[in-house]
């Protein structure tokens, strides 16, 4: 991937998340600690700080530092839960992947981001969009299509009970909320998936 | 130092630093200790960042023991440890216990040279499980 092209990856991510930062801290702030708006903004805005250093590496070194930065930056649990699933990417992808290799490293980077996070599918988390999304990858959808299937997997975490988290301390009571994580993780890959798109 | 080193990670500073002192108070300079807590920027929360210092800080030849509060707390220690990576991670354990009283219990056994797996394994017998 060209240098530009991987910058503005970054950009679409970042812009994504400073845009829905408020939106993040409210759904976060319903069932959880409310700060996931705000340490996602510190993030991706460190990682924009440094898109131009980034952009310069191959690309699996460039992941692997936006997953490292994400880590030191964040402040909360989805600094490694985040970075754990850019630095997976990093190390699972070929310098110029193509889909099928796409869909193996996001395969691993999903299994690496359950390690960290000790969770699966099912437990009202970022894993809930995650997986549709590989599988959507997977199945050979169009952009436009995976970005769709993670915004109904993001809203299908609404009636979920949460088993992972300071979401599950409420148990019966997270029922009826958007996980914030699931929401965030959707919002990167619309942004991810439109400026491929465009590339 | 050949006690097992205790560091203790809170998201509130004033959570951690007061654990801290209830430690000092039971085993005074015999175990090294270390703590932090604040999401870095002022906020509540931990920073990886902080939890490698803390570790460096604590380190002994004997190993470390964390205490952490929350989830994140925990995520966010056991990504410092993998960070520090081979082989010092090897002998550094995120401890699953209640923060105060496993800072406490683990530190008063440190003291007296107990090995990490015996650290560990008496901050771990405090919780429920």
């Amino acid at each position: 991937m060209a240098a530009a092209d991987f910058s503005r990856l970054i950009a679409a991510a970042a812009d994504t998340i400073a845009a829905h930062a408020d939106e993040l801290t409210a759904l976060d702030q319903a069932i959880g600690d409310g700060d996931h708006g705000l340490n996602m903004k510190r993030g991706f805005e460190a990682v924009r700080a440094e898109a131009d250093a980034f952009s310069a590496k191959p690309l699996p070194d460039a992941l692997k530092a936006v997953g490292t930065k994400l880590v030191m930056t964040v402040g909360g649990a989805s600094g490694p839960l985040f970075g754990t699933l850019f630095m997976a990417l990093g190390k699972d992808l070929p310098p110029a992947p193509d889909r099928a290799a796409l869909t193996t490293a996001l395969g691993k980077a999903i299994e690496a981001v359950a390690a960290r996070g000790k969770s699966q599918p099912g437990q009202k988390t970022m894993l809930d969009v995650l997986q549709p999304v590989y599988e959507a990858l997977a199945q050979g959808k169009t952009a436009g299509e995976i970005a769709d299937a993670a915004d109904q997997a993001a809203e299908a975490t609404v009636p979920m009970k949460a088993l992972r988290g300071r979401a599950s301390f409420l148990g019966e009571r997270s029922i009826g909320h958007m996980d914030a994580g699931a929401r965030s993780t959707a919002l990167l890959v619309r942004a991810v998936a439109e400026a491929i798109e465009g590339i | 130092m050949s006690n097992v080193g205790i560091v203790i990670v809170s998201h509130s500073p004033l959570v951690a630093e007061g654990t801290a002192d209830m430690v000092r108070q039971m085993v005074g300079d015999e175990v090294p200790l270390a703590w932090c807590g604040g999401n870095g920027h002022g906020g509540l929360g931990t920073s990886v960042e902080a939890i490698m210092g803390a570790i460096d800080k604590a380190w002994s030849d004997a190993g470390v023991a964390i205490l952490v509060d929350l989830g994140g707390a925990e995520t966010n220690s056991e990504m410092a440890v993998e960070m520090i990576g081979e082989p010092r991670s090897h002998r550094i354990v995120v401890c699953n216990a209640p923060i105060v009283e496993g800072a406490v219990m683990a530190a008063t056994e440190s003291s007296g040279g107990a090995s990490l797996k015996e650290v560990v394994a008496t901050a771990h017998e405090l919780s429920p499980s």
